[in-house]
C-alpha cells in the first residue's frame, strides 16, 4: 500500500516538473533595460477637471487606475518577477497621467485583456486604456477615444530565412497564426491564408520559431517587439496592409476628459517626449514611427 | 438578440456548435474507453498495472486542464510529434476526463459486494472474466450518475480549445466581442448553445439510469 502511493507521488512530482520545465522555453523574458533613456514627465499640479466624472472619483481615490496589455513586448509588458512594467504604451499611459495631474506612485496598472476592454472602461473598473487599442466605430459605440497616439498596420513576422513570404497576397495557403477573436485574423481569410488562432500572440510566435506555422500577423509595432526580442531568428516582413489607429479608450461621453488627453498627448509630442519614449522602447527595433494628426471625435 | 442573424453570425454560430459537439463526442468516447480500462488496471491484481493506473488518475486528474492543453500544444512539437489542433484537444480532453471516468467507474465497483467476486472465482472464472461478466456489469449501474456529471462537465471544459486552434463555440464569443456586438446578447447566444448541449446530454443519462436501475 505504501509503495503504491509512494510511486503515484513520485510519478506525479516527475510529470509536473518535466511539464514546468518544458514550459520555460517559450514563456516570454523581454530582457528591457531601457530605464536609463527614458523621459521623465513633469507632473501638473494645478489641474481642475471637475466636468469629468472619471478624473472626479480618481482625484477623490487618490490614484489613477489604468489599464493596460501585459503581454507584449517593447509596448505594454509586465515583468511579473520584479512587478515593473515598460513598453511605449505604458510611457503614453505615464504621460497623459503626469499631465492630469497624477504623479508615477500615483498610478496604477492593471492588466485587461482585448476581450474586456470596453467592460472595464464602461464599468469604471479602469479609468482610461492605453493597450494598442484600435479605434473604430463599433468600439465608439461604447466608449469615447482620445488620440490617435500612434498608427500601426498589419503586417506579417515570419523566421528569417523565410524569402517566399513577401507581403499579404503571398498568405495564400500559409498557415499563418494570430490571436483568437482578433481582426487581423478576420483579415488572414481575404487573402486566403489558413488560419491558426491561438490566446496569445506570445503562442504564435512559440509555434513560428517550432516550424508549425510560417508566419504570425498582426499590428506591426507587436510584430516588431517579438521581432527584438527574438533577434536573428525573426523578421517583418515590412509592408504593412491596414490602418491601425492606435487610441487612449475612456468612459463614453466624458468629453471633459477626452479634450485634456488629447491636449496632454498634443504637449508631449511637440515638447519631445514622444520620440524619446517611442525611441527608448520600440525604437530599439530599429523601426522608425511617425506622430499621427490627432483627431477629436 | 439579432445578433444571430447578422452578416454570417449564424453560420459561424453553427459551426462552433457541431465543432463542440464533435470534440464532445469524440473526446467522450475516448474518455469512456480509457476510464473503463484504467478502472480495470485499477482494480487488477498485476502491481505493475495497479501502479500505473494510479499515476494515470493521479496526474491527470490533479492538473489543471489548460496546463494539459499547454503541454500537448506546446511541449509535444519540441519532440517532434505534429499533429493537427483538432487532434491534441481530443488528447488533452480525453485523457483528463479519462481519468475521471475511471473513478466513477471504480467507485461503482466498489459497491459491488466482494463476495460477488468470490463467488464468480470459485466457479472457476479467472479476473478478466469476473471482471467483464459479474463485477462491471453491476458496478456501471452504480457509477451511472456520477459518470453524468462528468460528460456534462464534458462540453464545458472543452471550450478551452478555442484558445488552441480549435474553432468550437466559445470561441465564436471572442469573434463577436472583437466585432463589437453587445456582450449581453453573445453570452445568452453562447450560454443556450452549452445549456442545449447538457440537456441533452443529462436527459440521455436519466434515460439511462431508468433503464439500468437495480433494486438492491
Amino acid at each position: 500500500m505504501r509503495t503504491r502511493r509512494t510511486i503515484a507521488a513520485a510519478l506525479s512530482v516527475l510529470a509536473l516538473t518535466a511539464v514546468a520545465a518544458c514550459g520555460k522555453d517559450g514563456s516570454p523574458n523581454a530582457a528591457q533595460d531601457t530605464g536609463s533613456k527614458l523621459p521623465t514627465y513633469q507632473v501638473k499640479s494645478d489641474v481642475k477637471l471637475d466636468g469629468s466624472p472619471t478624473w472626479k472619483k480618481a482625484k477623490a481615490r487618490g490614484n489613477l487606475i489604468i489599464g493596460a496589455k501585459s503581454d507584449q513586448p517593447f509596448l505594454g509588458f509586465e515583468d511579473v518577477a520584479a512587478k515593473t512594467r515598460s513598453g511605449f504604451d505604458i510611457e503614453i499611459a505615464k504621460m497623459v497621467a503626469a499631465d492630469l495631474g497624477f504623479g508615477p506612485d500615483q498610478v496604477q496598472f492593471q492588466t485587461v485583456v482585448s476581450a474586456n476592454r470596453e467592460t472595464s472602461i464602461a464599468g469604471g473598473q479602469i479609468d482610461y486604456y492605453v493597450g494598442t487599442y484600435t479605434i473604430n466605430d463599433a468600439r465608439k459605440q461604447k466608449v469615447s477615444f482620445a488620440g490617435p497616439y500612434m498608427v500601426a498596420g498589419q503586417d506579417l513576422l515570419v523566421r528569417k530565412s523565410n524569402t517566399d513570404i513577401t507581403g499579404p497576397d503571398a498568405m495564400a495557403g500559409k498557415n499563418v497564426c494570430s490571436a483568437t477573436g482578433s481582426t487581423s485574423l478576420a483579415r488572414i481569410d481575404t487573402y486566403h491564408g489558413k488560419p491558426v488562432k491561438y490566446d496569445t500572440y506570445a503562442q504564435c510566435v512559440d509555434k513560428l520559431l517550432t516550424d508549425e506555422v510560417d508566419a504570425v500577423t498582426t499590428d506591426d509595432a507587436i510584430l516588431k517587439g517579438f521581432a527584438a526580442k527574438n533577434q536573428g531568428q525573426l523578421k517583418v516582413v515590412g509592408k504593412p496592409f491596414s490602418k491601425e489607429p492606435y487610441g487612449v479608450g475612456l468612459a463614453k461621453g466624458d468629453k471633459v476628459l477626452q479634450d485634456a488627453i488629447n491636449a496632454a498627448l498634443k504637449a508631449h509630442e511637440d515638447n519631445g517626449d514622444w520620440k524619446k519614449a517611442y525611441d527608448a522602447t520600440l525604437g530599439l527595433s530599429g523601426a522608425s514611427a511617425e506622430i499621427p494628426p490627432l483627431d477629436a471625435s | 438578440m439579432g445578433i444571430l442573424f447578422e452578416d454570417g453570425n449564424f453560420a459561424l454560430f453553427r459551426d462552433g456548435f457541431l465543432r463542440t459537439v464533435e470534440l464532445s463526442l469524440i473526446s467522450g468516447a475516448l474518455a469512456l474507453l480509457l476510464g473503463v480500462l484504467l478502472a480495470a488496471f485499477r482494480v487488477s491484481p498485476v502491481p505493475v498495472l495497479r501502479a500505473f493506473g494510479t499515476g494515470w488518475v493521479t496526474i491527470f486528474r490533479n492538473t489543471p486542464l489548460t496546463l494539459l492543453f499547454l503541454a500537448v500544444t506546446f511541449v509535444l512539437p519540441r519532440l517532434e510529434v505534429h499533429l493537427p489542433s483538432f487532434t491534441l484537444a481530443v488528447i488533452a480532453l480525453g485523457s483528463y476526463t479519462g481519468s475521471f471516468v475511471c473513478e466513477a467507474i471504480r467507485s461503482g465497483i466498489n459497491t459491488v459486494p466482494i463476495g460477488q467476486a468470490e463467488a464468480a472465482r470459485s466457479l472457476g472464472l479467472n479476473f478478466g472474466q469476473t471482471l467483464t461478466s459479474v463485477v462491471l456489469p453491476q458496478a456501471v449501474r452504480t457509477a451511472v450518475p456520477p459518470l453524468g456529471s462528468v460528460f456534462i462537465a464534458l462540453p464545458r471544459n472543452s471550450a478551452i480549445a478555442g484558445a488552441f486552434n480549435v474553432d468550437e463555440i466559445f470561441s465564436v464569443q471572442q469573434t463577436w466581442v472583437d466585432r463589437g456586438y453587445s456582450t449581453i446578447a453573445i453570452f445568452c447566444w453562447i450560454a443556450l448553445a452549452f445549456l442545449l448541449i447538457s440537456t441533452v446530454i443529462a436527459q440521455l443519462f436519466r434515460f439511462l439510469e431508468n433503464r439500468l436501475a437495480v433494486a438492491r
